[in-house]
C-alpha cells in the first residue's frame, strides 16, 4: 500500500504511535504516563514526598447557598427571630433538623439525609463559619475572590497555581478536569489549562457525524490529527505546539471516552450534580492520572420562595455526594480522594420579604471522605454579633486552601500554600494524619 | 536568516501571500477575490487602502442603538422612595425596591449581549476591518470587563472611543481612557478621594497601558500618581472632574514636581521612552508574531525602530503601523503564520474568507466564550494573553467544532441539524480555485490548503489532503477513469468542497494566522 494513503485506522494509530515516540514529537500526555510508568510503586512521583494517587473534588454551589438553612442554628432564638417563616426547626420535630451537634444546637437541613448518613461514619467534616474580610455581596466579584484566593483580581486560579507549582514546567495535560461549559477560573494557571467539557459525547470532532454517503471523515481526520509533530516542521514553532496539542486532545479524548463507557459500581440519582460526579466516578475508577476535579451546580440564588427550591438543592447534593462516595467505596478508591463543598457566600441572617434571603457572607464548608476526620469544625459565627445584618466569618476560606495543598496534595512539610495563596494560612485539622 | 529590515517591501516581491499576510493580520482574512485586489494594488496601495479606511464608507453608529437609561441615576422620587423604604424598614416597600434593582439587573444584562453581538456582527460585515481589529486590539489592551463595570451603556461607548481613536493618537486615547466612565468604574477610581486616593487606575496606568511593569516607576510614583488622579469620577453617562475631591497639592512623579493632575500624570509617563517601547512590544505580538518570548533578543531592533518612530510622530499610531505593514520583516517567511487566531479571530475570519453564513450571532458568542475570549468580558485588567494561550485540548475541539458548525450549520449538541444548512454559495471559493489550477483538476486539494492556510502546508500534509479529495471524488463521480469532462471538472465543488473544508479546518495548521 501506498505508504502516504493509508485507509485503515490501525495504521494510522501504528504511524502516530511511531511519530510519537521520537524525541522531540512526544506528546505531553505521553511524556507523562511514560515518566508513571518509570516507577514501581504508583504512589511514589517523580517528585519525592508527593503523592501522586490523591485527588481532590471541588463541588461548586453557585448563587449564594444559604449557610444558615444548611447547617442550622437550632439552638438560637435569634435564628428563628430572623426567620420566621423560613426557620427549619430543631431535630425531633416536624420537617426538623438532622442532629450534628446538640451542644452547640447545630443540625442539618433534613432533607440532607446523605451528608448526616456521611457525618455518622465519620466521613463527612463541617467547616463552620468560612468567609474573608471585606466580603463582596457580587456574585462574580465573590466567586472571582474564591477561585483565585485573592481579593485583587488575579487571573489565575488557586488550583492552576497549585498544578503549576508541581509540574516542573510542563503541566499533564489532564493534570485537571472540570465537568462543564467552561473552564472555571480556579483551575487557569499560567502554564494549566484544565481539560474542561459539560458532555463527554461533545468532548471530540463533530465533523465525524456529517451524513456519511459521500466519505469517511473519521480517518482522514484521525491520520490528520493524530501524527503529532510532522516532518518539515521546525521544533518550537507554533505549528509544532499545535500538532503536539491536536495529539494530546485525540488522547484525552479517547482516555475520557473510554472511561464514561463503563457502567458505574453503584446507582447514581437523576439530577445535574449526581450525573456531573458519576462521570468523575468513573474517570478515578479507570485510574486517570488527573489531580484535581471539578463539577458545579447553580440555583443557590434563593431570593424568593426559598424553602421549596432550596430543599430540592439540599436533597440534590447530599445524595448525589452520598452515592459518588459510595462509588468510590466500591471501587476501593475511598481511600485516594477527598471532597471539598464551597458556594461564593452565604446569606443574609434575616429573611426577606418574598419568602427568601439576599446576598450575605460566611458560611459553613463540607468536606467528604474516607481520610476526613469527621465532626464539626471551627465556631460558629455569632447570631448577635452581625456586621450590618450579616454574619461575621470565623474561618477564612483560605485555611480551608492551605490544608488542602499542604495536608492532601502535597507533603507537610513542602508549604506549598505559601507558594500558591502567597501567604501563609493556619492548617486546619480537617484531615486525618 | 530572518529579515529585519523596517525598509519597505519591493513591488517584485508582493504577491497573493503577501497580501493575504497583510489582510490577515491587518484585519480579519477575507475572500481570494478580495486577496487579488490587494495584490494589484501593490504593496504600498494595499497598506494604504487597509490603514486610511476612513475613504470607506460603512455604516455609521447611532448613539441611540443602545438604551442608554436603564442604569440612568434614579430619579428624585424614586430616591425618596428607597430612602423612605430604607427608614421605616417596610418590608413591601423594601421588596418592591429590591425588585426595581433587580428588573434593571435584568434588563442590563440583556442589553450586554446585545453589545456583544452587535460588535462581533460588525467584525464580521465592516468594509473597514482595520478599523475593527485595532477596536479590538484597543479593548485588550485598555481591558474593561462589564461583570465589574455592570453598564452595558458605558461598555458601548467606551468601544466606541476605542474605534474613535482606532489609529488615531496615543497620547489622547490615553487622556480619553482617565476620562472613560467604564474604566473609572474598573479601576475604582470614581470614588477616588482627596486624603483617600485609591491607586488602581494609577497603578495599572504604568503597569499596564503606558511605561509598562517594572519600567522606571516605583511605588512611591504609584502613590503619587493616585493623588493626581482624585477626583477624576463619572456622574450618570459622562465624565466629570469633582475639584472639591481632587488632591491639588504639589506631588513628585518620576521626579518631577508639581500640582499634577490627570493629565499631567499621562504626560510626564508618556514622556518616558519606556512607554514607547512598551507599546510597540505590544503591537508587535498582535500584529507580527505572538510565539513565546517575542519580540526576542533579534527582533526587538524591530521594536526599537517602530517606537522611534512612534516618538518621533508625537505618539500618532497610523505612521508607526504604516511603516510596521510596508516592512520587509512583516513579510518575512518566519512571521507568515506566526500568530494563533484569537477566538475572535478564528470566528469571524472563517466566515469572511470563506463565505460562509454568519449563523447564530448568540451561538458564536458563547462559542468564543469557550474558547477563552468573550468580548466585553476579558479574564482581567491585564487583557488576554494571546498566543499559544489560547490553545488547549479542550479549546482545541471547540475550535474545530465551530468551523464545522459555521461550514455546515450543524452545532454540537444537535441531533435534528437540518442539512440543507450546508448548501451555501460556494462558486466564489470554486472559482478561485480554478483560478489557481488552471483547469488542472488534479491540482485542486492543493490549491485549497494555499487558499485556506495561513503556512505553506508540508509535503506529508499536502499527500494526507490529497488522498482524502481522492476518496470523496470517487465516491461522488464513481470511478470513472476514462478522461473527457471530470477531468476538466473541479474535484471539489458544491457538497465535496464542503467535506473538505470541514476538514481543512480541522487541522493544526489552520489555527494559526
Amino acid at each position: 500500500m501506498d505508504p502516504i494513503t493509508p485507509f485503515s485506522r490501525r495504521i494510522f494509530l501504528q504511524q502516530g504511535i511511531t511519530l510519537a515516540s521520537m524525541v522531540g514529537t512526544i506528546p505531553w500526555f505521553l511524556q507523562h504516563s511514560a515518566q508513571g510508568m518509570l516507577s514501581s510503586d504508583r504512589s511514589v512521583s517523580s517528585r519525592a514526598g508527593v503523592p501522586e494517587d490523591r485527588i481532590l473534588v471541588v463541588v461548586q454551589l453557585g448563587g449564594g447557598n444559604d449557610g444558615l438553612n444548611t447547617v442550622v442554628p437550632y439552638g438560637s432564638d435569634e435564628y428563628y427571630r430572623a426567620r420566621p417563616s423560613l426557620g427549619i426547626l430543631a431535630p425531633g420535630k416536624d420537617k426538623g433538623a438532622l442532629e450534628l451537634d446538640k451542644k452547640i444546637g447545630i443540625g442539618l437541613h433534613p432533607n440532607l439525609t446523605g451528608f448526616k448518613d456521611l457525618f455518622d461514619q465519620g466521613q463527612l467534616a463541617v467547616v463552620q463559619g468560612v468567609g474573608y474580610p471585606n466580603p463582596n455581596r457580587s456574585h462574580f466579584a465573590s466567586m472571582d475572590i474564591w477561585h483565585t484566593g485573592s481579593s485583587k483580581g488575579r487571573s489565575e486560579g488557586w488550583i492552576g497555581r497549585y498544578v503549576d507549582c508541581t509540574c516542573a514546567g510542563s503541566p499533564q495535560a489532564d493534570a485537571e478536569i472540570a465537568i462543564g461549559r467552561t473552564a472555571p477560573l480556579a483551575m487557569i494557571g499560567v502554564k494549566t489549562k484544565p481539560v474542561s467539557f459539560e458532555n463527554a459525547k461533545l468532548f471530540q470532532w463533530m465533523g465525524k457525524d456529517l451524513p456519511s454517503d459521500m466519505t469517511n471523515m473519521s480517518d482522514p481526520y484521525d491520520t490528520m490529527n493524530r501524527a503529532g509533530s510532522l516532518s518539515g516542521i521546525e521544533a518550537g514553532s507554533q505549528a509544532a505546539f499545535l500538532m503536539r496539542t491536536a495529539l494530546d486532545a485525540q488522547l484525552s479524548s479517547d482516555r475520557i471516552r473510554a472511561a464514561m463507557a463503563k457502567t458505574p459500581l453503584v446507582a447514581y440519582p437523576n439530577t445535574k450534580l449526581a450525573t456531573q460526579l458519576k462521570s468523575v466516578g468513573a474517570m478515578i475508577r479507570d485510574q486517570m492520572k488527573t489531580r484535581v476535579y471539578y463539577v458545579s451546580i447553580g440555583g443557590f440564588d434563593t431570593h424568593s420562595g426559598q424553602a421549596n427550591s432550596h430543599g430540592n438543592s439540599m436533597r440534590e447534593v447530599g445524595d448525589a455526594i452520598l452515592a459518588f462516595q459510595n462509588d468510590l467505596k466500591a471501587q476501593g478508591n475511598d481511600g485516594q480522594v477527598v471532597t471539598m463543598v464551597f458556594s461564593e457566600f452565604g446569606r443574609r441572617v434575616k429573611q426577606n420579604a418574598s419568602g427568601g434571603t439576599d446576598h450575605g457572607t460566611a458560611a459553613p464548608m463540607f468536606i467528604v471522605g474516607a481520610k476526613v476526620k469527621g465532626g464539626v469544625h471551627g465556631t460558629h459565627p455569632s447570631m448577635t454579633n452581625l456586621d450590618n445584618g450579616d454574619l461575621k466569618y470565623t474561618t477564612d476560606f483560605r485555611s480551608v486552601y492551605a490544608t488542602m495543598l499542604d495536608q492532601w496534595l502535597d507533603t507537610p512539610s513542602a508549604k506549598l500554600s505559601n507558594k500558591v495563596l502567597g501567604q501563609a494560612y493556619p492548617n486546619l485539622k480537617f484531615l486525618r494524619g | 536568516m530572518i529579515n529585519l529590515s523596517m525598509r519597505p517591501l519591493g513591488k517584485a516581491q508582493w504577491n497573493a501571500q503577501c497580501a493575504r499576510h497583510l489582510l490577515n493580520r491587518a484585519g480579519f482574512g477575507g475572500t481570494p477575490t478580495q486577496v487579488d485586489a490587494l495584490v494589484a494594488m501593490g504593496p504600498e496601495g494595499a497598506v494604504d487602502y487597509l490603514l486610511n479606511f476612513e475613504s470607506v464608507s460603512d455604516e455609521a453608529i447611532s448613539d441611540t442603538l443602545f438604551d442608554r437609561h436603564i442604569r440612568r441615576p434614579l430619579t428624585d422620587e424614586e430616591r425618596s422612595m428607597v430612602q423612605e423604604a430604607r427608614r421605616s424598614n417596610d418590608e413591601d416597600a423594601l421588596a418592591q425596591v429590591q425588585k426595581m434593582r433587580n428588573e434593571r439587573d435584568g434588563l442590563d444584562r440583556k442589553q450586554a449581549q446585545e453589545v456583544q453581538k452587535w460588535w462581533l456582527g460588525r467584525m464580521i460585515e465592516t468594509g473597514r476591518p482595520f478599523e475593527e481589529k485595532m477596536t479590538l486590539f484597543w479593548h485588550g489592551h485598555f481591558a474593561t470587563g462589564y461583570r465589574t463595570v455592570e453598564d452595558s451603556f458605558h461598555m458601548f461607548q467606551q468601544n466606541q472611543l476605542f474605534r474613535k481613536y482606532a489609529t488615531g493618537n496615543f497620547a489622547r486615547l490615553v487622556g480619553s481612557i482617565l476620562r472613560d466612565p467604564a474604566m473609572l468604574k474598573y479601576l475604582d477610581n470614581d470614588d477616588s478621594k482627596k486624603g483617600k486616593p485609591n491607586e488602581n487606575l494609577a497603578r495599572e496606568l504604568m503597569e499596564l497601558f503606558v511605561l509598562g511593569e517594572g519600567n522606571a516607576y516605583t511605588e512611591h510614583d504609584i502613590k503619587e500618581g493616585a493623588r493626581a488622579l482624585t477626583g477624576y469620577t463619572f456622574e450618570d453617562d459622562a465624565f466629570r472632574f469633582n475639584p472639591a475631591q481632587h488632591d491639588g497639592e504639589s506631588k513628585t512623579i518620576l521626579g518631577q514636581t508639581g500640582a499634577w493632575d490627570g493629565d499631567d500624570f499621562a504626560r510626564l509617563i508618556l514622556s518616558r521612552r519606556e512607554s514607547s517601547e512598551f507599546l510597540c512590544g505590544k503591537f508587535y505580538r498582535f500584529f507580527v508574531n505572538d510565539a513565546p518570548g517575542m519580540p526576542n533578543e533579534k527582533t526587538k531592533v524591530v521594536t526599537t525602530a517602530l517606537a522611534a518612530e512612534l516618538r518621533k510622530k508625537q505618539y500618532e499610531i497610523k505612521p508607526m503601523l504604516k511603516m510596521l505593514f510596508r516592512s520587509q520583516h512583516f513579510y518575512d517567511a518566519a512571521n507568515m503564520g506566526a500568530t494563533i487566531k484569537s477566538p475572535v479571530q478564528l470566528t469571524v475570519q472563517t466566515i469572511r474568507e470563506l463565505g460562509v453564513p454568519p449563523r447564530d450571532l448568540a451561538t458564536l458568542n458563547a462559542a468564543t466564550d469557550l474558547m477563552g475570549q468573550s468580548l466585553f468580558m476579558p479574564p482581567s485588567v491585564k487583557g488576554w494573553e494571546c498566543g499559544q494561550s489560547w490553545i488547549n485540548t479542550s479549546t482545541f475541539f471547540v475550535r474545530q467544532n465551530l468551523a464545522v458548525y459555521l461550514i455546515t450549520g450543524k452545532r454540537p449538541e444537535a441531533f435534528d441539524w437540518d442539512e440543507s444548512l450546508a448548501n451555501w454559495d460556494t462558486s466564489a471559493l470554486e472559482a478561485a480555485i480554478a483560478a489557481r489550477t488552471g483547469g488542472d483538476s488534479a491540482k485542486d486539494p492543493d490549491a485549497l490548503l494555499d487558499i485556506i492556510l495561513a503556512v505553506n502546508a508540508t509535503p506529508t500534509r499536502r499527500a494526507q489532503f490529497r488522498a482524502f479529495t481522492d476518496s470523496l471524488t470517487g465516491a461522488q463521480n464513481g470511478s470513472s477513469k476514462d478522461g473527457g469532462p471530470l477531468t476538466r471538472t473541479l474535484k471539489l465543488r458544491g457538497k465535496a468542497l464542503v467535506h473538505a473544508l470541514c476538514l481543512v479546518t480541522s487541522i493544526p495548521e489552520y489555527q494559526l494566522c
